[in-house]
């Protein structure tokens, strides 16, 4: 099947990333395709590469990068959320895309199941 | 549809307010702080209880046992992990999450 | 309104596909910005020509109530919107009776037309739809 995630809260702060993280890496394990993980509200910060949590503390940035690499996953960050936020290209992290509210309607048509991770 | 509460019943109305949405079919997930839902002996237990009589309730595992609440689930209620959590997902028609 | 939204930007292509989208709105206005930016998904979602409908439930039906003055607290009252969304072909505004009553509430205190279910009636209603979209 095709999934489509909306993630709604940042990351640390919330469990919501790092829920979404693990469903989402079930899913591609079992062979289903993330269609895009859209990052909305306070979800944008998951995309800010200037993050520096402890060493001894899982890195929730880079692994989004890192599974949507290895899996071709769309990470998309709410462009109208990011600019309130003040999340711009420069301290975006690879890997993710600055994009519009579009993008998450498309999720939710194109996708089998949209499923939304917040607060 | 499959819903899904992540919040505490005793912090927030998000499982309450879920279980008087449910129709026939429906499945409810806990996870995250969802799970103190799934706990025997608190004032939430007893509406929890009644609505298993019809309903399928989850609880994520791993959220459980992070919270040290593994030998306090209510009989019924199953245990699944995040692959169980897509199967589930993909299972029903659709998903709801109650925030 | 926020203006830069990055416009539409349809990249696959989504023509023909006509699916019913729930947007359940549960918290209250400008506590938390959940509000204002669900109604910003509900204006983008608009052009998509889906089947839309609001749901506004618990503390959620506080959204839609008038005399919204906001100034003291210097936030923009975006509650005037929700009159706009008629001329997006926007009119399924659902209100749960329940949390209506619950909160002390009666129909004409609404700032846009709504209909009022009951809990049964909105469960209904969600186990049609398609998407739903939580905030």
């Amino acid at each position: 099947m095709k999934l489509g995630i909306l993630i709604n809260e940042g990351p640390y702060t919330h469990q919501a990333s790092d829920t979404a993280y693990l469903f989402a890496k079930a899913a591609v394990e079992k062979g289903h395709k993330i269609h895009r993980v859209f990052f909305y509200h306070d979800g944008v910060y998951n995309s800010n590469r200037l993050t520096e949590p402890p060493q001894d503390d899982r890195h929730i940035v880079n692994r989004w990068q890192k599974l949507a690499k290895d899996n071709q996953i769309d990470l998309v960050v709410c462009v109208a959320a990011a600019l309130r936020r003040g999340i711009k290209d420069e301290n975006l992290q690879e890997g993710f895309r600055i994009s519009g509210l579009g993008q998450l309607i498309e999720s939710g048509i194109q996708s089998d199941r949209l499923v939304t991770f917040g607060d | 549809m499959l819903h899904t509460v992540n919040k505490s019943p005793t912090e927030r109305n998000a499982l309450e307010s879920c279980l008087k949405h449910l129709k026939k079919g429906c499945a409810v997930l806990l996870i995250e702080d969802g799970v103190y839902g799934a706990l025997k002996g608190t004032v939430s237990t007893r509406m929890v209880e009644q609505a298993l009589k019809n309903h399928p309730i989850y609880a994520l595992y791993p959220d459980i046992e992070a919270r040290g609440m593994q030998d306090r689930v209510i009989d019924g209620i199953k245990l699944v992990d995040y692959s169980g959590f897509v199967d589930l997902a993909v299972e029903h028609s659709s998903v709801q999450a109650w925030l | 309104m926020t203006e830069a939204t990055g416009g539409i930007e349809m990249e696959e292509d989504t023509s023909g596909k006509v699916k019913k989208f729930l947007y359940v709105n549960r918290k209250a206005p400008y506590g938390t910005i959940y509000a204002l930016e669900s109604l910003e998904v509900v204006l983008i979602a608009a052009a998509f020509d889906q089947d839309v409908s609001l749901a506004f439930i618990d503390d959620g039906v506080y959204q839609v109530v008038k005399g919204q003055h906001t100034k003291g607290i210097d936030v923009k009252n975006f509650s005037p919107t929700f009159r706009a969304l008629e001329g997006y072909d926007i009119e399924k505004l659902y209100v749960e009776k329940e949390s209506m009553e619950a909160r002390g509430l009666k129909e004409d205190d609404f700032i846009v037309p709504v209909k009022v279910v009951s809990a049964q009636e909105m469960a209904d209603l969600m186990e049609t739809q398609d998407v739903v979209l939580s905030f």
